[in-house]
């Protein structure tokens, strides 16, 4: 066990865990945040990505040790109401099927545009591609990427 | 539009206790509670109407991305006059007044409930209709419904549902209501935002495996992974000395006719359990299965395929003797084992307390869960119906999958030996490797052309394990198992010799309907014959097969569109290819063609674009529509170009999406849908959009390269 200080969405949170415990299951079921989830546990499929210093990462493969002190932000800290211009495009194309890689979806999104406003396809295929959506969503994410790139123009 | 909690829901209803139901009876628990308080009788169960004028619509049908969350309440919305962002959608959990309806599958949804819910909204339109006109004294119709008021036309005056709803419940509810025209509605047909979507965008949606219960504590199961074998012993010395592990409990799960007992970790954290399995040992009896491989089973496959079948369907002679030998063709295809990979792991979280259960999942079968029928899961766990109680979830994928209750009956034989509620979680690797899988078919295929370049003959005859004997239907071995043949006997093409029939293959794997079913892999042998038949008649395949629909029909229709669409007449460039495949089955009709670019250097293929024709009937929101046909598309992809499921040893040599990958993004081709709605008959959505896509996309590899794919799972990048 180690006591471990988890920034999350700009609110510390004092834990004692297991140091190798992926960040992932200290997110969701001993902080409670359930909006990121588990996929695959091996990094493949993205569903649990989070911004780690706002670099996207996949909260399950990473001991929940190596995030001590660091900022982490989550899907619920985004926005306060949907409000995000990547949420705005995700309601606009209507995106989501089942919404269980939406989370993840959404936060690779995010970082991809804080990075590179105006994203070509072969740059969202680069950020995009470890997100897997088994629904097939992946014309609409496409689509809803630009949307969002021009609302910010 | 909120999701209403339970709490918040017994708080709008029970505490407050002046709810207005319409039509109460039979609905059991805590909405029984309100029946009483609010004592209506015999109307309506699907809404409810608050005297602040809360209007609430239950939703029979689970969603798991298919969009029945908006799709079944606009049925109801657009007749009662309200629109979707008046209401509150609640999911129903398994109450009486909704039994047989509380499932999804089938692409059936929509389809199951289009008339009957139109009429629900429709009549409480017409008893609001009839109270306000009592109240004022006028006749019925001089008023009119609009936006959760009744007004009438000549004043302009007005009642809010809320006001009138005490009155309204106490009328009789109209058997044959007057239902609206097409020409008035406001949300059927109509691209209305899905009110699902703000919940799934921000973290809010609540999944099964988001289900959270005070003191609930976590389990993850050991199974034989050599299907088949049984549980001998485990030590759990060292796993019960790892922090946070509770309990281990052998775990016993029946899929079908099979029952399998594994052995449960339980934790007081999910990774704790993980942990503490990873320091389980367990022998098994492996009773001979550790022999099994895929390999020597598909070679079983073939050397069966000389047998004849047992007969599905015959029309005229197909062994006429005056075809001649070069007028015929034969070819012999195969297709893989896959897996669901529904993105959301299995999982249930299940509380067993004086003999009583409450359970927390995503299911696709309420009614199974709660329902009194002998495969339903109290006869699988001995627990009585009426002791059921069932919180259902949205679902993070269904695909067929969660037709299936094994998962429950594993979670509830664990949380008969816990005190406290316990949530399964199946890991990627569980989900990966314990089936239910789609099982493989392999066809023979037969067939003959005149010298006028008509098709004289089709066989069709697929070898392959049965899912009914699987599934432990009361199925007689010596015959036609449908659901393995579907489709093949019931294309329009108009053949003058046809036969399909079917061998049965014994096979020790748990298999299972898996998104389209059976048309998911007997599509592609069936329909690229179709196509081989067309080459050899020298005929463009599209044309081919409309000279076989010279009646009006359905498919007529689907593939002239698929023809204006595409510009099918029109050549495409040297080196590229263009394909089609249509399929008619159970769940509806859609038409699919690929366009292709050949890389000769690289012998890679890449696709250019996929049209797909699908026709409806009616259509509630073509924009989701669009959105599954989208989707089905990349699915079916998925199984006709990545590796399936194998087994050797007796174990499944898939893990993850590492050794069992998917469609990413950067492969996924753009889609083109059409909404076909002339046709009078209904059709279903979810699945229709996958059968063609991998004939469809073989026949146009062949148009590209010449090369000829008989066997999915194809790669794209090493064509041959
Ligand atoms: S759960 Fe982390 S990448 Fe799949
Ligand atoms: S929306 Fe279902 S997995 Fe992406």
């Amino acid at each position: 066990m180690a006591a471990i200080t988890l920034q999350i969405n700009g609110k510390a949170h004092q834990v004692d865990l297991d140091p190798q415990m992926p960040l992932l299951w200290a997110i969701r079921d001993v902080i409670g945040l359930k909006g990121t989830k588990y996929g695959c546990g091996i990094g493949q499929c993205g569903a649990c990505t989070v911004h780690l210093n706002g670099q996207p990462i996949r909260s399950c493969s990473l001991p929940v040790s190596a995030a001590n002190n660091l900022a982490i932000t989550t899907i619920e800290g985004i926005s306060a109401d949907a409000g995000h211009p990547v949420q705005k495009a995700w309601i606009e194309e209507q995106v989501p099927q089942c919404g269980y890689c939406q989370s993840g979806q959404i936060m690779s999104a995010v970082a991809l545009l804080q990075k590179n406003p105006h994203p070509t396809d072969a740059d969202i295929d680069a950020a995009m591609r470890g997100n897997l959506c088994r629904c097939g969503t992946y014309q609409r994410i496409r689509k809803a990427i630009k949307t969002a790139a021009a609302a910010s123009k | 539009m909120k999701q209403v909690t339970r709490r918040s829901f017994i708080k709008s209803t029970g505490v407050t206790g002046i709810g207005l139901w319409l039509g109460i009876s039979g609905v059991h628990g805590e909405v029984r509670k309100a029946a009483s308080l609010a004592e209506a009788k015999n109307i309506t169960p699907y809404i409810l109407i608050e005297p602040n004028g809360g209007i609430t619509i239950f939703n029979p049908r689970p969603e798991m991305g298919q969009g029945t969350f908006q799709s079944i309440p606009s049925l109801i919305a657009e007749e009662l006059e309200v629109s979707l962002n008046q209401v509150t959608i609640r999911m129903t959990n398994g109450e009486k007044a909704f039994a047989g309806s509380q499932w999804v599958g089938g692409s059936y949804s929509v389809r199951g409930s289009y008339q009957q819910l139109r009429k629900v909204g429709a009549s409480a339109r017409e008893v609001l209709i009839r109270a306000a006109s009592n109240q004022w004294g006028v006749g019925a119709d001089t008023c009119y419904a609009e936006e959760g008021k009744i007004i009438h036309r000549p004043t302009g005056k007005s009642f809010t549902y809320g006001e009138l709803a005490e009155e309204a419940a106490k009328l009789e509810l109209p058997k044959e209501p007057k239902l609206k025209e097409a020409k008035d509605f406001k949300i059927l047909g109509k691209a209305v935002k899905r009110p699902d979507i703000p919940l799934k965008i921000t973290g809010q949606a609540v999944f099964g495996i988001d289900s959270e219960v005070p003191g609930m504590l976590y389990a993850s199961v050991q199974r034989c992974p050599v299907l088949g074998g049984t549980l001998k012993s485990f030590d759990s010395s060292d796993t019960l000395k790892t922090p946070g592990v509770v309990k281990v409990v052998e775990a016993v799960r029946k899929v079908g006719i099979y029952t399998y007992t594994g052995v449960a970790v339980i934790a007081d954290s999910y990774w704790a359990a993980v942990q503490g399995r990873r320091a389980l040992k367990v022998e098994w009896d492996t009773k001979g299965y550790e022999k099994f491989s895929s390999a020597a089973y598909d070679n079983t496959l073939r050397a069966l395929a000389k047998k004849d079948g047992v007969i599905d369907k015959t029309k005229g002679n197909i062994a006429d003797g005056s075809i001649k030998p070069n007028q015929k063709l034969q070819a012999f295809y195969e297709t893989p084992v896959v897996a669901h990979h529904t993105l959301e792991p299995l999982n249930c979280v299940a509380q067993v307390k004086d003999d009583k259960l409450e359970l927390w999942t995503s299911t696709q079968v309420v009614d199974s869960v709660v329902g009194t029928g002998p495969g339903d899961l109290h006869a699988q766990v001995g627990i009585k119906p009426e002791n059921i109680t069932l919180h259902n979830q949205f679902i993070g994928g269904g695909f067929g999958r969660r037709l299936y209750l094994d998962y429950l009956i594993e979670a509830v034989n664990i949380a008969k030996q816990s005190d406290k509620p316990v949530k399964v979680i199946w890991s990627r690797e569980d989900s990966t490797q314990f089936g239910p899988f789609r099982p493989m078919t392999f066809s023979q295929l037969s067939g003959s052309v005149g010298a006028d370049g008509t098709l004289i003959s089709f066989e069709h005859k697929v070898i392959s394990p049965s899912m009914s004997e699987s599934g432990g239907d009361e199925y007689d071995k010596n015959k036609v198992d449908g659901t393995m043949v579907e489709g093949i006997g019931e294309q329009d093409y108009e053949i003058p010799n046809l036969k399909t029939s079917y061998v049965r293959a014994d096979y020790h794997v748990p298999i299972a309907a898996w998104r389209s079913v059976t048309s998911s892999t007997l599509a592609f042998a069936h329909e690229c014959f179709i196509d081989e038949l067309a080459h050899k008649a020298k005929k463009d395949p599209l044309l081919f097969r409309l000279e076989m629909l010279s009646k009006p029909s359905d498919t007529k229709r689907v593939l002239e569109k698929l023809r204006e669409v595409t510009n099918w007449d029109k050549p495409l460039p040297a080196g590229k290819g263009r394909g089609m495949a249509q399929w008619k089955f159970f769940a509806g009709l859609s038409a699919h063609a690929v366009e292709v670019t050949y890389n000769k250097a690289k012998n890679s293929v890449k696709i250019d674009k996929v049209y797909v024709v699908i026709d409806l009937g009616e259509v509630v929101n073509p924009d989701n529509v669009r959105n599954q046909v989208e989707g089905g598309v990349i699915m079916a992809l998925s199984a006709a170009t990545k590796p399936g499921i194998t087994l050797e040893g007796g174990k499944v040599k898939q893990s993850n999406f590492n050794d069992n990958p998917q469609t990413r993004i950067h492969e996924a081709p753009t889609v083109e849908v059409h909404i076909l709605t002339e046709g009078g008959e209904l059709k279903g959505v979810g699945e229709p959009g996958l059968p063609p896509l991998a004939p469809a996309l073989a026949n146009a590899i062949f148009m590209a390269t010449g090369i000829r794919l008989r066997k999915m799972p194809f790669s794209l990048s090493n064509i041959g």
